[in-house]
């Protein structure tokens, strides 16, 4: 049946099915929504497109599946940027597309041209430009194979406003032909043997475990690995949730805010297990001294991962879930009585504290929040201290429930991204754990959340300031706190929650702050909690910028 | 080290910028790059001459790789290869210096690709950047109006199987 292109992109989005879009209309994108006017597929108009992009990601990082966005040309397109990029950085499967003026304009600087595709190179695993109608089809199949398999990523594709409205047969492709693009998913037989052979000789094991392990849906293989073997795990940021931070063997998160004990782990194993993980320079700190005496083994399905930072004794390139299923029929037990102790040992030494008096500890307010859901719940968050409060307080059990943006670390990700989760999970409880700096940054989407019964619960740690940055000013700066206080200029959430409709709470005495969350859990509607939290409140322990990661400030109990 | 690194790449706009963006994201120079098609005519052959340290460069392969439309990556080593650049060079001529230009353009066994009324353009192909730059010096003497180069290209010296699409197994 001949179709037009918008029509082919709505049909190709269907077998791919796509059930949500999220984005903004404008010139360049009016066929594609006309035929959105009488689709199936439900389309969240987003209150700016960098929220379509966040929300799109959210989306994909809360269920596992592609996550959809969409927005015109020129500022459309360079609107998504930001959640594009934070998307590239995390491995998030998402597809953005974007209008483009007509295809005999490009090039011509014409009203709200970009060129989107040259902008998004090195932030894109793949985009392409539509020329001719008769690619679209194949273009899209590609777009979602490229964007879901391997390592995941966003792929953007930009559609001029003509090719929309030509007409061409309509044919979804079956499979995809692409000779440059073959994923290994199937770890190396000698290299998954030699593996097991380290870890049966090893003494001081460790699991690092990373966002890769959550996407490859790893949790259970590392689980068994773990608990079979005597291994304890710790985790980055993003590979929070890929082994449940109540057992005993769980270190949580390691590296610039992690734990003492994992910081100390670490760097006393004889052996690294790294899974989906990439040895960030927030993890590793100082490279030269990081973990002297231990071997690597590299678990990556992205080559280039391996021995970018540091040498790698074993490495393995696969689908992390499937090496580890591997890994677990070959490895034999290791004797790790004795580090098992020494763990207990640091884990008691280095144990996370903070001042508990009187005043609201940002601390606390996690710690209740993980009281009243015990890991049952969506925790999106922005960036700063919030995010890191949230990384060491909340006891993540199960993976996909921590979305924050690891990699690029965008201030602002954490609503929107929440918008989307919620879409995803419609019965799943859904946080945004926020600072007042973070949640101004896209606190426009409360109206979007609201339009659209989204019963988020947004926890504002308010401090009036930036307070990573103030933080490190305070330490590194000598207190000359350039630009990071509001102090004066801080907006009244309650009435700005009520303006757009939402439930604003302000909560000002430590007793209320349980309440509070009960509160919240139980209105069906968005619902902005406005913490004022002690100002200088700092996230301990930390590993000052280029430090070994047991060198750290505030780490012991 | 330098480095002489040759990509199969889809014959489609953008690959070159792709690539090129691979090194100049970090911070690295490309000495010199040529591109063309190959028996092919969907597939492009890129060979790079590039200089930097060995790390870096191996991430950069595997960046390459990454990319959706390389097709192979090859680094390659000494003495695996034949490589060829053609120069052309145009010297300022007048009756006086004539004979002196050809007899420097014999020594190099380069050709005379255009005669003038004021000028000769030279042409020559060369295995080694030396020898370039040592024509070039020869010639410098009578004033060297203009140089262009192709940069170098590349290929393998190993068998290969017909049947497998003529495309040559080389170690990476």
């Amino acid at each position: 049946m001949k179709m037009t292109g918008a029509q082919i992109l709505i049909e190709s989005l269907k077998k791919e099915g796509v059930e949500t879009i999220f984005g903004y209309p404008g010139g360049s994108v009016l066929p594609i929504f006309d035929k959105l006017y009488d689709s199936p597929i439900k389309f969240i108009l987003t209150r700016h497109e960098q929220g379509a992009a966040h929300a799109a990601d959210g989306y994909a990082r809360a269920t596992g599946k592609v996550g959809v966005c969409l927005a015109t040309s020129g500022p459309g397109a360079t609107n998504l940027v930001t959640g594009i990029a934070t998307a590239y950085m995390d491995s998030v499967p998402m597809v953005a597309i974007t209008g483009q003026v007509k295809s005999f304009l490009i090039g011509n600087d014409a009203f709200q041209e970009a060129d989107i595709t040259g902008i998004t190179r090195p932030i894109t695993k793949h985009n392409y430009l539509v020329e001719d109608v008769k690619d679209l089809a194949r273009i899209i199949k590609e777009a979602f194979h490229i964007a879901r398999t391997g390592r995941p990523g966003p792929v953007l594709i930009d559609f001029p406003v003509d090719v929309q409205m030509q007409e061409t047969e309509f044919a979804y492709p079956e499979k995809v032909d692409l000779r440059g693009y073959n994923p290994t998913y199937e770890g190396h037989p000698g290299q998954i043997k030699r593996a097991a052979k380290a870890i049966e000789g090893a003494k001081r094991p460790i699991l690092y475990v990373g966002g890769g392990a959550v996407i490859s849906e790893a949790s259970n293989e590392v689980r068994e690995l773990a608990s079979g073997n005597g291994i304890p795990v710790t985790m980055t940021l993003l590979g929070l949730g890929a082994f449940p931070m109540t057992d005993d063997l769980a270190l949580g998160m390691l590296g610039m805010h992690g734990t003492g004990y994992a910081n100390h782990a670490i760097m006393e194993s004889d052996l690294i297990i790294s899974v989906g993980a990439r040895f960030d320079d927030r993890v590793t700190g100082k490279l030269d001294e990081f973990a002297p005496n231990a071997k690597i083994i590299h678990i990556d399905i992205d080559p280039s991962s391996v021995s970018k930072n540091v040498k790698v004794d074993i490495p393995i390139v696969g689908d992390a879930r499937r090496v580890l299923k591997g890994l677990i029929k070959a490895v034999k037990k290791p004797d790790t009585g004795t580090w098992l102790k020494r763990i207990a040992e640091l884990k008691e030494k280095f144990r996370l504290k903070y001042k508990d008096d009187d005043k609201i500890r940002p601390q606390y307010v996690i710690e209740e929040i993980w009281n009243a859901t015990k890991g049952d719940a969506v925790i999106c968050t922005e960036v700063g201290q919030n995010q890191m409060w949230a990384a060491q307080y909340y006891k993540f059990m199960k993976p996909r429930t921590i979305l924050s943006s690891g990699g690029l670390g965008t201030m602002g990700y954490g609503f929107p991204a929440a918008i989307g989760a919620q879409i995803g999970c419609p019965k799943s409880a859904v946080f945004d754990i926020a600072g007042d700096g973070s949640i101004q940054m896209n606190i426009q989407e409360l109206a979007t959340a609201v339009i659209n019964k989204l019963p988020i619960k947004i926890i504002i740690l308010n401090n009036s300031c930036l307070g990573m940055v103030r933080q490190w000013q305070e330490l590194f700066y000598k207190k000359r706190y350039s630009h990071t206080c509001f102090t004066g200029a801080c907006p009244d959430f309650v009435k700005l929650a009520q303006a757009y409709g939402a439930v604003g709470i302000r909560v000002t005495k430590k007793d209320e702050v349980k309440s509070a969350i009960d509160k919240a859990l139980n209105t069906d509607n968005v619902v902005v909690m406005d913490f004022h939290i002690e100002k200088e409140e700092n996230v301990f322990p930390m590993v000052p910028a280029g430090e070994a990661i047991n060198r750290m400030i505030g780490g012991m109990a | 080290m330098k480095h002489t690194i040759s990509i199969l790449v889809e014959n489609k706009f953008g690959v070159l910028a792709r690539i090129a963006g691979l090194f100049s994201a970090r911070g690295f120079n490309i000495t010199s790059l040529a591109v063309g098609e190959t028996e092919d005519p969907a597939v492009s052959r890129m060979t790079i001459v590039v200089k930097g340290d060995d790390k870096t460069l191996e991430q950069i392969k595997k960046q390459l790789n990454k990319l959706i439309d390389t097709i192979k990556v090859v680094d390659f080593k000494e003495g695996k290869f034949i490589d060829r650049e053609l120069v052309l060079v145009k010297v300022p001529v007048f009756a006086e210096n004539r004979k002196e230009v050809l007899e420097a353009i014999k020594t190099f066994e380069a050709k005379v690709a255009n005669v003038g009324s004021k000028s000769i353009s030279v042409e020559m192909a060369a295995n080694q950047d030396g020898m370039i730059k040592a024509l070039m010096e020869l010639l410098r003497p009578f004033g060297l109006l203009e140089v262009v180069r192709t940069g170098r290209i590349a290929m393998s010296v190993e068998d290969m199987d017909l049947k497998s699409g003529g495309k040559p197994e080389v170690n990476e």
